[in-house]
């Protein structure tokens, strides 16, 4: 009875067995190869120097020119000038008001980045949550599992162009199944995709539908790491299914909802391509995030420099994010 | 494959045990169609005539002397997408395909001397790889831009290689973006690697080590036989992350010749005379149908790729 189940395990995606399994393997090697430490790194040299290289210029060096770059009052055609730096682009960023590269006033980003939080929150809590009921339905034992979960994860393997394209026509007001569901139930057709109060949910909830299948298969993954007896002794005291997954099961995802989180909310930051696809450079002030108005900045209206600024605070962001976890991965030896 | 588990839970026979499968298995199918009705809807509005669509039935199949109201059968909005977007096609092809072998390469590489063959301070080489995949892509965008436009000369270095045949001219802008994929793919595919290669037992790589093997010849002996699995799981993901990319390619191509697919999706069906959704879902299928297929038919790497 235990096999089969093991099996599965198996065949799942194991978080749990690789970090456990990992851990012991880089000590125990660390150990071994204490006496030819420095030969190896170099002999070994060839295989990592040039990815590492490679991710050298192409991540932190242009990291570090993006912040240079923020500091010029790089606009238009030509080459930044690097010669005067100042935090100008910072100041316009916070407060707005016309700066020296430009005859016009420009905005202050706090818009995009109010909805760039209200995006990746809303977006990320639902997702969570359905991935989670998903996985707690997948997990009933069922018939057809791999059916469903193939099916529940297929919209994360398309594109977000193609994604943006078929929630175009489901919201459209007069073709969309969306509003012909709405006219069945007698409630007129709504406009929704240039709706100022209903953009970021439309966009949020076409995101959910493209990357629910992921928490599932997150969530799912950690309900199959936790040892059968804590559903059995649940059982045995009575428990109701409900309160078994409220007081035993959900708590001991943490770090399955931690991780999935970490991936959703970088997702959540990368929705450009969403919002492209379909809105142009232009979503509007109620749907415009971090990402859109850095390209719009940058490659609309060429003011190169105030989008380096733009997408260093974006930048911030994301490793406000990212570093906890990565130290906290680090820290239990999961790296 | 996961039907034998379900034997066991035969046994459980309570008072409401049917009726709560019966919730649990609705449920199920409803999910199932919430994922697959814009896709459905999709499928359905492609296969339709523009000239008889009517968009009063969008999910139904196109029926028309049959049912009234759904539009007529035609492939035509399928040849126009592919006619249209063909040369995107091209063009992501010629991107793709080298840019997922040599991240996939590249990471591989990178895992094993990162992993298998062991040193102080690699994991702090490491952290750098795994902080890579965070990267909100804004923030190099602009030096992007400019390091492939103004600094490297690729452009007219490029020139020689053009007498080449099939060679174009604008096909630098593909080499451009082919290094730039391979550079903010490698983070991704090592940690995949890194993953498999812990797993490997030490002894194997001890014995072959006390038996005088090269670096070079353990991982050419033995490390590369045994990633075979794992390549295929970090090039179906690569696949898919390189093919669905937008924001790279409108940055690094802007625009030309050699724009790929998904450029050339986000302006498809759009005229002054409307919108043609038959011609723009069809479209949207045609960029999508390579990843669905892959998808489709390697689902259970890709879900392992993800869930790394």
């Amino acid at each position: 009875m235990r096999n089969p189940l093991q099996i599965l395990q198996r065949r799942l995606p194991g978080r749990r067995e690789t970090r456990t399994d990992g851990g012991t393997a880089s000590a125990s090697t660390a150990d071994g190869g204490e006496s030819f430490l420095s030969r190896d790194s170099v002999r070994s040299a060839p295989f990592w120097l040039p990815p590492t290289l490679l991710i050298g210029v192409f991540v932190y060096g242009a990291i570090g020119w993006n912040v240079l770059l923020s500091l010029t009052d790089f606009t238009g055609l030509g080459t930044p000038d690097y010669g005067s730096l100042d935090f100008e682009n910072y100041v316009v960023a916070f407060q707005g008001g016309t700066p020296s590269w430009s005859e016009l006033t420009v905005d202050p980003i706090w818009n995009s980045l109010g909805n760039t939080v209200v995006l990746v929150v809303g977006f990320a809590a639902v997702c969570l949550a359905l991935g989670l009921l998903l996985a707690i339905l997948v997990d009933q034992e069922i018939r057809f599992e791999n059916t469903f979960r193939t099916i529940y994860l297929l919209p994360m393997s398309l594109s977000f162009v193609v994604t943006a394209k078929f929630w175009l026509y489901m919201y459209n007001p007069q073709t969309g199944l969306i509003n012909i569901a709405l006219g069945a139930v007698g409630i007129g057709p709504v406009e929704i995709v240039q709706n100022p109060d209903l953009k970021l949910a439309a966009i949020a909830f076409a995101l959910v539908w493209q990357f629910s299948g992921y928490a599932m298969v997150v969530y799912l993954a950690g309900l199959r790491a936790i040892p059968d007896s804590h559903f059995e002794a649940a059982r045995v005291d009575g428990a109701s299914t409900v309160k078994m997954y409220w007081r035993v099961i959900i708590p001991q995802l943490r770090t399955a909802t931690v991780s999935a989180l970490v991936v959703l909310t970088v997702f959540a930051l990368k929705a450009f391509d969403f919002l492209f696809s379909m809105y142009g450079y232009q979503p509007g002030p109620s749907a415009d995030i971090l990402a859109t108005r850095m390209v719009r900045e940058a490659y609309s209206n060429g003011n190169w420099a105030y989008g380096s600024a733009i997408a260093v605070v974006l930048f911030l962001m994301a490793l406000a994010i990212v570093s906890p976890y990565i130290y906290s991965q680090y820290k239990r030896g999961a790296l | 494959m996961s039907f034998g588990t379900s034997t066991d839970e035969e046994t459980e026979t309570g008072p409401g045990y049917p009726l709560r499968r019966i919730v649990l298995y609705v449920t199920l199918v409803a999910m199932a169609a919430f994922y697959l009705i814009p896709i459905e809807t999709g499928i359905m509005t492609s296969l339709t005539n523009p000239s008889s669509y009517s968009g009063q039935f969008p999910y139904l199949p196109p029926l028309e002397p049959l049912l009234s109201g759904t539009g007529e059968f035609s492939l035509q909005p399928w040849q126009n997408a592919v006619d249209l977007l063909g040369q995107g096609l091209v063009n992501s092809a010629i991107l793709v395909i080298p840019a997922t072998i040599l991240s996939g390469l590249l990471g591989s590489m990178a895992a094993y001397g990162l992993t298998t063959v062991s040193w102080r301070g690699q994991i702090a080489v490491y952290v750098t790889f795994v902080a890579g995949i965070f990267i909100p892509y804004q923030a190099v965008l602009v030096p992007l831009t400019q390091f492939w436009y103004n600094v490297v000369p690729l452009r007219t270095a490029f020139q020689p290689v053009t007498v080449l045949p099939f060679v174009q001219g604008y096909h630098w802008k593909l080499v451009a973006l082919i290094v730039t994929h391979t550079a903010y793919g490698l983070p991704i595919c090592t940690l995949l690697f890194r993953a498999h290669y812990k797993k490997l037992s030490d002894e194997m790589i001890e014995a072959a080590r006390l038996d005088g093997a090269s670096i070079y010849r353990i991982y050419r002996r033995i490390i590369l036989p045994l990633s075979v699995p794992m390549f295929a799981v970090v090039f179906i993901y690569q696949f898919t992350q390189i093919w669905n990319d937008l924001l790279f390619a409108l940055t690094i191509i802007q625009f030309g010749d050699a724009s790929v697919v998904t450029q050339e999706l986000v302006g498809l069906g759009v005229s002054q005379s409307g919108t043609n959704f038959p011609l723009r879902m069809a479209g949207a299928l045609v960029a999508a149908l390579p990843t669905l297929l892959v998808y489709v038919l390697f689902g259970e790497k890709f879900a392992k790729g993800v869930a790394a």
